[in-house]
């Protein structure tokens, strides 16, 4: 197979004079260099720009509601199961009378942590969950931390926020083809 | 009027002493710079605008690096290791001519002029070979008194590499002084007045005295000394702190001083094409004092373009070529670079000898 052009047949003869005194392959070399130094840089000063990732970049969680607004996480631990770099954590609680509106399932997490220092986002608590209740966002990146104190994210940062939903544009890179690919905001194309 | 003459001297041997560290300090920033460039990056642009304060903050942080001694180093050796490479690199410029002459007026009549030079010694040539080949003490001291291996080996290659590429390096010199008849400095450069440069007339030369400027500042190609692939750092392993920026900033100062010494050599110095009629222009126009020091602040800046271009072509070399191999580089020294200067000099001889009186026939 051959995976480019540039490939040569090594050869053992014996170096011409103009191999030998080396100085026009350096010239050569120097040549290459100084077309470099002027070709426009191709780097993404990050802070400040950002590049889109693709749909199934691997970012930031987030604990789904349903569609009437209610947790869909019942608490299984099959996530932290999963969790090679065991990340998550959880307290488990019984939904009480009345609760029907807030939890999906009878059971729910009252506490769910995730330590995103320890966190590799390789996405396995995604597909370890059987209730389709946590999902790597593609669009929000955790910060890099300065604080010990911020980097464990609890339910106030990862339940989904209902007036603000999320949803994924797209699953592969050709239906993100037929987006804009610089718009971040998600369109509402598959409902979750 | 000694004393005005000393005030002036002093001053400009100040500022080319503050001159010297700033260039070495920026072409750290410089060398990340065309590094990065050279690798379609952007280097260094968080410290101050474009990463103009970076050199400061790099210094900085070597300062407050943790100063560690090894137990087994012999400690006083150790500490003169880096001082000795930055004295030697620093005593170098001390006779390089950096411009032409400035005047002044000491009394009705009198006209004093000093050369811009901090002194004009009539071997200028060998006290410069004589101290650079001073600097490789300072890293074969500190390589041994590290009590490392890889420091050891490291400052042993530096010594033989230095060693083998000064002879070649002298034997291109003895070319130009063939030609000029005179081993001072300043009357080397004055003697490239206008565009006559020795390039023209020793391009051999040149090629031969670069590439050992190359080696005797431990530069890619030739930095074996620190080849980290084989020597952790050479003969620095073990430096920490601002022991180990000595090290790195004497290499920069080295730098600067190849590229003076390059440019007054090969490129005419503050020399530069119609300088004459530049001079004419200005001392009609402001007068002859006024007119002769703008005039030789302006060589001075022509020769500083030359001499940072060389920087910079240190630079672009180092980020192109892989480095040698230790036999490589021997070979090349000695059976390469030593023949080679050797029939350098044969020719301009014989140049000397026959081409010039048959010229100077044509010529009448
Ligand atoms: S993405 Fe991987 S490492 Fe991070 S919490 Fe989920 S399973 Fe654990
Ligand atoms: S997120 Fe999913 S897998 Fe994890 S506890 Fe909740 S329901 Fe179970």
């Amino acid at each position: 197979m051959q995976l480019t052009n540039r490939a040569k047949q090594v050869s053992s003869k014996e170096m011409t004079l103009a191999e030998r005194i080396y100085l026009p392959a350096i010239v050569t070399g120097l040549g290459i260099t100084i077309k470099h130094f002027f070709k426009k840089k191709v780097t993404i000063q990050y802070p400040e720009q950002k590049r889109y990732l693709g749909p199934v970049f691997r970012g930031q969680h987030v604990l789904k509601r349903d569609e009437q607004g209610r947790e869909r996480c019942t608490a299984c631990g099959l996530c932290a199961v999963a969790c090679p770099a065991e990340a998550i954590s959880m307290v488990a609680e019984e939904r009480e009378k009345g609760e029907e509106k807030l939890y999906r399932e009878e059971k729910y997490a009252a506490v769910y942590e995730i330590n995103m220092l320890r966190c590799i986002f390789c996405g396995l608590c995604e597909e370890a969950c059987p209730k389709q209740a946590i999902y790597l966002r593609h669009d929000i990146f955790v910060p890099v931390f300065t604080e010990r104190d911020n980097v464990i994210y609890g339910k106030d940062k990862l339940v989904e926020n209902m007036n603000d939903r999320y949803l994924r544009t797209a699953w592969t890179k050709e239906e993100a083809l037929h987006q804009d690919i610089n718009d971040l905001t998600p369109q509402p194309r598959i409902q979750l | 009027m000694l004393e005005a003459g000393f005030i002036i001297k002093s001053l400009i041997i100040l500022a080319l002493f503050g001159l010297t560290l700033l260039i070495a300090t920026y072409s750290t920033y410089a060398e990340r710079k065309v590094a990065a460039f050279l690798q379609d990056r952007l280097g260094p642009n968080r410290a101050g605008p474009w990463g103009l304060l970076q050199p400061i903050a790099d210094a900085g942080k070597m300062f407050f690096k943790e100063d560690f001694i090894p137990s087994q180093a012999s400690k006083w050796l150790f500490i003169a290791g880096p001082c000795l490479s930055m004295l030697t690199a620093l005593m170098a410029t001390a006779v390089v001519p950096f411009g032409d002459s400035v005047k002044y007026t000491t009394g009705p009549n009198q006209i004093l002029t000093v050369p811009v030079q901090p002194i004009d010694v009539n071997i200028g040539v060998l006290y410069i070979f004589g101290v650079v080949s001073l600097g490789v003490y300072g890293l074969m001291i500190g390589g041994w008194a590290s009590n490392n291996k890889f420091s050891l080996l490291g400052a042993i290659r530096a010594a033989s590499q230095n060693i083998s590429y000064e002879i070649p390096m002298g034997l291109s010199m003895i070319a130009i002084l063939m030609m000029t008849g005179s081993l001072s400095m300043g009357e080397i450069v004055s003697q490239q007045h206008g565009g006559n440069w020795n390039i023209f007339y020793q391009p051999l030369g040149f090629i031969i005295f670069i590439t050992c400027a190359f080696a005797e500042c431990n530069r890619t190609p030739f930095d074996l000394p620190e080849c980290e692939t084989e020597l952790i750092g050479g003969y620095h392993t073990e430096y920490s702190s601002m022991k180990l920026g000595f090290y790195l900033f004497s290499e920069y100062i080295n730098m600067f001083v190849s590229s003076a010494v390059i440019s007054n050599l090969f490129f005419g110095g503050y020399n530069y094409p119609f300088m004459d009629s530049v001079h004419q222009f200005l001392t009609n126009n402001l007068g002859a004092i006024a007119g002769h020091n703008v005039a030789t602040l302006i060589g001075t800046v022509v020769l500083f373009g030359k001499i940072f271009f060389f920087i910079f072509f240190f630079m672009w070399v180092r980020w192109t070529l892989p480095r040698f191999r230790y036999d490589q580089l021997m070979n090349l020294g000695w059976k390469g670079l030593i023949p080679l200067a050797m029939l350098n000099i044969v020719l301009t001889g014989g140049a000397i000898l026959f081409l010039k009186p048959l010229i100077t026939a044509l010529l009448k």
